[in-house]
């Protein structure tokens, strides 16, 4: 029955999840292969945390399919818990339990035998960087630790598909760093990651990433195809004085669809750079502001996610929501 | 996936998951004060504060004499009052306003009024009729006393018939009948033997239904729960597991009263004491499951320790038979106490404590008590559900 799908660890066809009247989940369909990092990328309530745990059998579909390392997410729960480790978006150990004793706790629950408890007990703690640690409470750590000590108490069971909903939400750069290096660690040694996030630099780490946005997803596809084939749009970078204000009068430009600020310039989005860049910098002069450069770039994975969401958006005749989705 | 775990987790329960969580909710107990002191000091403290406070025995009233009569007869007649120790003179006065005020000041609960004629009445052999007031605003109270006061008239007659009937016939004369009271298993009927093992029953209900009534909401409230629903935990070994800590914990609790009331109360054990704590891990295991069901279904601490209280404290005091006997009750209340599982345990209890009686006398009493147990635990694992919704 496995015969044609032995490399896909996870696969979905029409996943809906229904909260009364609101849509959380609208027909999603996608394959992760084994060993992939695949990502799921999206603004705050568009539906990953609810996807992800459909998947790990929490959550009841309320309707479509999917599969688990093989097994049905609506009838083989048990099944599938056994295959997987998961991690919920709030840190869920327990803070009155030491390092160990949350360790010991989670092992037995996953039916380490000791020896094998020990072993993997150790790994984690070396894992997690807690040696001088170990029998500190678990609540006083601060959150790299926790993150790091959260994945390796879902992970004691050495299961081959792991589901890390926003893993590094709250944590400091370096920690976050650090965090995708196990990541890699294991992919590497052919698990399948499975991982929410809303930040843009995780996403390019991921090997596939989807974007899913009020429960649909709307692009699916690795970073860099994601950046060349779903953009229709050009980038243009304008360095200038007062981008501020200089934004307003740029967006009045018919051949400009949406300008936004990006460090220290302008992101301006247009279907055609060339005529772009000289109406933009005619403009510029015209008005007085001084400008060092324009240039036509490579869109970053950001620009292509605004510009989807705002093509969902405008298809769904909604404005407005494009910022907030791109704050969250 | 290795085979070892493959088979512990196919065969039903596994031993190493009920033993890790059982673990580690021992860890959390005695690492929080709060539930510490919900788990041992409360239980001591109801236990001392029903057994003192709670007593149902009625002695030295006070009592204010009004004796209008003034004559040798009615002094006998006062004397008798004095030799017993439920009544205590507290005064004497020579009006009723002085009764009235005593008594709205609380200083007398009981006037003994002897009117002017009473010497003359009980001389010739005519009715003499005493007056007796009671403070009918407690109402349990003024029952015993008007009982007691009857009594202490009747050996007042009793006397007088017999000394009338040896001055006329000469010689010794006894009554023709005579009533010897004896009470059965509490010969000084003392409500203290009777009390706690009642006691020890609703400070059970109790505490053991608080206790477990946060331990599912608090793993909801706190996110641990959608941690651990996701790995192949199954229902019955987080029941189990939850449940081992606080019946430890509920066992110590009777343990420490049944010592307290041995030693402290003075409470006499007479039956199988065996017997007492199988019935007291059943009720135990039926109390813990109906906290853990609340806590499951309610998700939330505040309200599932809300519910566990009001649903376990008042039934169990009011219509257990603990203080008020079922017996008395009109026929609507009495259909009620068949569900409060206190009251089985409290019949069992007494019967053990008090007649020695073992389970050829009471084995309907711990049929219920055990059906009702099973019962909960049964529900307690309905309800726990390892899903989101």
């Amino acid at each position: 029955m496995k015969t044609e799908s032995t490399d896909i660890a996870v696969s979905v066809s029409g996943l809906t999840r229904k909260f009364g009247n609101f849509v959380a989940v609208d027909n999603v369909s996608f394959d992760v292969r084994k060993g992939e990092i695949f990502g799921f990328i999206g603004p705050n309530g568009a539906g990953k945390s609810t996807t992800i745990r459909m998947l790990c059998g929490l959550l009841m579909p309320t309707s479509g399919e999917g599969r688990v390392a093989g097994y049905d997410i609506s009838r083989e729960q048990e099944k599938i818990k056994k295959q997987i480790g998961y991690m919920s978006q709030k840190f869920s150990l327990y803070a009155d339990l030491t390092v160990e004793e949350n360790i010991n706790f989670y092992g037995g629950i996953y039916g380490l035998k000791a020896s094998e408890l020990k072993a993997r007990g150790e790994w984690v703690i070396e894992m997690a960087g807690l040696t001088d640690h170990r029998r500190s409470l678990t609540g006083i750590l601060s959150g790299g630790w926790k993150q790091r000590l959260a994945l390796g108490c879902a992970i004691l069971h050495e299961p081959p598909i792991i589901f890390l909903d926003e893993p590094t939400s709250g944590v400091d750069p370096i920690s976050r760093r650090a965090f995708w290096d196990l990541i890699y660690e294991m992919s590497a040694r052919g698990v399948t990651v499975f991982v929410t996030t809303h930040y843009m630099d995780e996403a390019e780490y991921c090997d596939r990433i989807a974007l899913i946005y009020r429960g649909l997803v709307i692009a699916l596809g690795t970073p860099q195809e994601l950046k060349t084939e779903r953009m229709s749009d050009e980038i243009l970078d304008v360095r200038c004085e007062n981008p501020h204000d200089a934004m307003d009068e740029i967006e009045e430009l018919a051949c400009v669809k949406d300008v936004a600020l990006f460090g220290s310039g302008l992101h301006v989005v247009t279907p055609d750079a060339s005529l772009a860049e000289t109406e933009v910098a005619s403009l510029l002069n015209e008005k007085g502001y001084g400008f060092d450069a324009i240039g036509r770039i490579s869109p970053s994975l950001e620009d292509v996610f605004v510009s989807l969401i705002e093509e969902a958006d405008s298809e769904n005749d909604g404005g407005g929501t494009m910022r907030e989705a791109r704050d969250a | 996936m290795r085979d070892s775990r493959e088979k512990a987790s196919t065969s039903g329960l596994s031993a190493r998951r009920v033993f890790a969580i059982a673990r580690k909710e021992f860890t959390h107990v005695l690492r929080d004060w709060r539930s510490l002191t919900l788990a041992l000091a409360i239980p001591v403290m109801l236990i001392l504060l029903f057994g003192y406070a709670l007593n149902l025995d009625v002695k030295n009233v006070p009592t204010i004499v009004y004796d209008a009569s003034g004559t040798p007869e009615s002094r006998d007649f006062v004397r008798l009052f004095g030799g017993s120790t439920y009544f205590t003179f507290v005064d004497r006065c020579d009006n009723h306003r002085d009764i009235a005020r005593a008594i709205d000041r609380g200083r007398a609960m009981v006037a003994i009024v002897i009117p002017t004629d009473f010497a003359e009445c009980v001389n010739a052999g005519r009715k003499a009729e005493i007056q007796v007031i009671v403070d009918g605003s407690d109402a349990n109270t003024g029952r015993l006393v008007t009982g007691y006061v009857s009594a202490v008239g009747l050996i007042y007659y009793r006397n007088l018939v017999v000394k009338r009937a040896e001055q006329a016939g000469g010689g010794a004369v006894s009554m023709p009948v005579s009533v010897e009271h004896r009470a059965w298993y509490n010969p000084e009927l003392r409500s203290t033997n009777n009390i706690i093992p009642g006691i020890i029953a609703i400070v059970m209900m109790v505490i053991a239904a608080i206790l477990t009534s946060t331990t599912v909401a608090k793993e909801w409230e706190l996110g641990t729960m959608e941690q651990l629903i996701s790995t192949p935990v199954r229902v019955q070994e987080l029941v189990v597991g939850k449940l081992t800590p606080f019946f430890v914990i509920g066992f110590l609790d009777v343990t420490v009263a049944v010592a307290m009331g041995q030693w402290i109360f003075g409470v006499p054990l007479r039956g199988n004491a065996a017997l007492l704590f199988l019935m007291a891990a059943v009720f135990l295991i039926g109390a813990l499951s109906t906290g853990f069901m609340i806590s499951a279904m309610l998700k939330t601490q505040v309200l599932a320790t809300q519910i566990a209280l009001l649903s376990t404290y008042l039934p169990t005091l009011l219509l257990s038979g603990f203080v008020f006997a079922i017996e008395n009750m009109p026929q609507a209340i009495r259909a009620i106490t068949y569900f409060v599982p206190a009251r089985y345990f409290i019949a069992i209890m007494r019967g053990i404590y008090m007649k020695g009686i073992g389970l050829d006398v009471m084995w309907f009493n711990a049929l219920l008590l055990s059906l009702w147990a099973l019962f909960m635990f049964a529900l307690a694992n309905r309800k726990l559900r390892l899903k989101l919704d």
